[in-house]
């Protein structure tokens, strides 16, 4: 495999008249962990899918593991794992005979799989309900064996579309160490979230799309300093966040915006200052779709 | 053990196809109640048939004689419905897009719900000639006419299971692939399966001398009791084989749309 794991460049993809992807450039290196943020509609799963082969690009240069998604299909494929969005599991089958059946369709043989079966029901602890058909798991278990199964032979690609939605605290740190286990492992993980503290902790890198395009991109510190310093948070009666104010992070500029605040808030507000977190990140980035940066 | 490091060459076609039927048929013996309808229902069509309308139909008791052909591919093109339920329910469940993923012909996965519809109605069809002796059915043909008519028994429900996974294909949904399957339930009715074409008005006997049920009965119904066949073999044969292709080529197709959509 060659250095970069994945490579779109100037990507457009039209549902109809809707653009979803209005040139997309991106690239990930092999044996990294990137998240992709960004807002409900804005073409993460689309993106997912074009580079999984499900769908082809109307426009632009996509590369996974080297091979072309639309000339090497077979080769992308042999390359790539995909968890999408909704859980892919036949439900009138137990987890066992799932993870058996990708097994064989992925060229283990019987006995191959049934080992590798085992190993995967107790690593996404599912031992007990390892007879059961799908269709009686609660959502957390069925993500679960989504997961387990795209798991079945290590593919150096994966793709995880909002991998921990749906699942509890504990199952949720459960899969970040996993995850960070695969990464550790020399895989290529290719994630999206609606969690900013998931892509804070896993991802390498992170990429913000929004407006069908990449709008930022870099490691969290840096898309954090690009937001600006110290964020002004105000505080009601109640401790309810009512305003928050991005700064520089001086002293001149915090002093400054405070005494301008004084005069128009209601008396008893209160005030809270802290680092940018992800969630100004995203609100930064995506709020303003012209505001683009590369870092 | 999150990884293993074992390098796998991809499935063989074989092993895909082989996966595949082995998944459809256990999803067919889950599914009981359907399982249970598409043996039943045809049962008690020939026992309402032959106690309750064969006396009206055809007073000299013979009916019995005349009408197990057209159960049998009533109970087969019933029965065969349901892969379209079947084959709609994978396109639209997130599955069809793991398969799509993996370095396999997963168009097999349709091939597998269509080599359980051949099973699953051949052993219907079992139970039913079973009951009909039981209720008096005689045939006379020999064991050469009985393997011709289980062939072109085969084979029409080897057509109707691939237009049936075509309907599954197109339909938006299991519930309208279910209705527009149901809209060909009506097929038999319209031939001679259950009363001789010459009985009917003149416009309807056109469209039941030629629509591709009837000859299909009146070759088994020839072979299996000593009716007259004249063309009517090759006519069925011919039908079957031009319905399985346009079926075919259309589940290819549809199949590959729905690839670039979703
Ligand atoms: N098959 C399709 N046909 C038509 N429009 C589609 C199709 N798939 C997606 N879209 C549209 O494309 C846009 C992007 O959808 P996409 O599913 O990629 O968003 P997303 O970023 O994954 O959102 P979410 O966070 O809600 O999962 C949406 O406006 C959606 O309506
Ligand atoms: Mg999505």
């Amino acid at each position: 495999m060659n250095q970069m794991a994945i490579e779109v460049s100037n990507l457009r993809k039209n549902f109809g008249k809707q653009i979803v992807l209005n040139g997309i450039n991106l690239s990930v290196p092999a044996g990294t962990v990137f998240a992709l943020l960004g807002p409900n509609g804005a073409g993460k799963t689309t993106l997912i899918h074009i580079l999984s082969t499900l769908i082809t690009p109307d426009e632009g240069k996509v590369r996974v593991g080297g091979y072309d998604v639309l000339t090497q299909q077979d080769q992308v494929k042999q390359t790539i794992s995909l968890t999408g969005q909704f859980a892919a599991v036949d439900e009138v089958l137990s987890a066992e005979e799932n993870l058996i059946m990708i097994g064989r369709l992925s060229g283990l043989t019987t006995a191959e799989s049934r080992q590798r079966t085992v190993e995967l029901l107790k690593a996404f602890d599912l031992v007990d309900a390892a007879k059961k058909k799908v269709k009686t798991y609660s959502g957390g278990m069925r993500r679960r064996l989504d997961l387990a199964i795209s798991l079945v032979v290590s593919r150096p690609v994966i793709f995880l579309d909002e991998p921990t939605t749906g699942l509890d605290t504990i199952s949720r740190r459960a899969l970040w160490e996993i995850i960070k286990q695969l990464a550790k492992n020399g895989m290529t993980v290719f994630l999206t979230t609606q969690y900013l503290e998931e892509a804070d902790q896993l991802a390498d890198r992170i990429g913000v799309i929004n407006g069908g395009r990449i709008v930022a991109v870099g490691s969290s510190e840096e898309l954090k300093s690009h937001v600006g310093g110290e964020v002004i948070e105000l505080l009601n009666a109640d401790d309810e966040v009512i305003h928050t104010i991005p700064t520089s992070g001086s002293i001149e500029d915090i002093s400054r915006t405070l005494n301008e605040l004084v005069r128009s808030v209601p008396v008893g507000t209160r005030v809270n200052i802290r680092r940018p977190s992800m969630d100004d990140v995203f609100v930064a980035f995506t709020s303003n779709a012209k505001e683009t940066m590369h870092a | 053990m999150i990884t293993t490091n074992k390098p796998v060459k991809p499935a063989s076609l074989a092993v895909t196809n082989l996966v595949f039927i082995g998944r459809s048929i256990r999803h067919s013996l889950r599914n009981t109640e359907a399982l249970l309808m598409a043996i039943m229902l045809p049962v008690m069509l020939m026992l309402l048939f032959t106690y309750v309308f064969g006396g009206a139909i055809d007073s000299s008791g013979d009916y019995v004689n005349y009408v197990v052909p057209g159960i049998i591919l009533l109970c087969a093109g019933f029965g065969s419905s349901s892969t379209a339920v079947d084959v709609s329910n994978d396109m639209t469940n997130g599955i069809i897009d793991r398969f799509r993923t993996m370095p396999i012909a997963s168009l097999s996965v349709v091939t597998g719900h269509v080599v359980a519809s051949l099973i699953r109605n051949l052993f219907a069809t079992g139970v039913v000639l079973g009951v009909a002796l039981l209720v008096g059915f005689r045939p006379t043909g020999s064991l050469v006419d009985w393997i011709l008519a289980i062939a072109v028994i085969t084979l029409f429900i080897l057509t109707f299971t691939w237009l049936f996974a075509a309907i599954g294909l197109v339909a938006g949904s299991p519930s309208a692939a279910s209705g527009y399957g149901f809209a060909l339930l009506f097929l038999p009715y319209l031939s001679s399966a259950f009363v001789p074409t010459d009985t009917m008005p003149t416009w309807l006997r056109g469209v039941a001398n030629h629509q591709p049920i009837t000859p299909v009965i009146e070759t088994i119904r020839g072979l299996l009791t000593g009716t007259p066949l004249d063309n009517s073999p090759w006519w069925a044969v011919g039908w079957c084989l031009l319905i399985l292709a346009v079926a075919f080529i259309w589940s290819i197709s549809s199949f590959r749309k729905k690839a670039g959509r979703r």
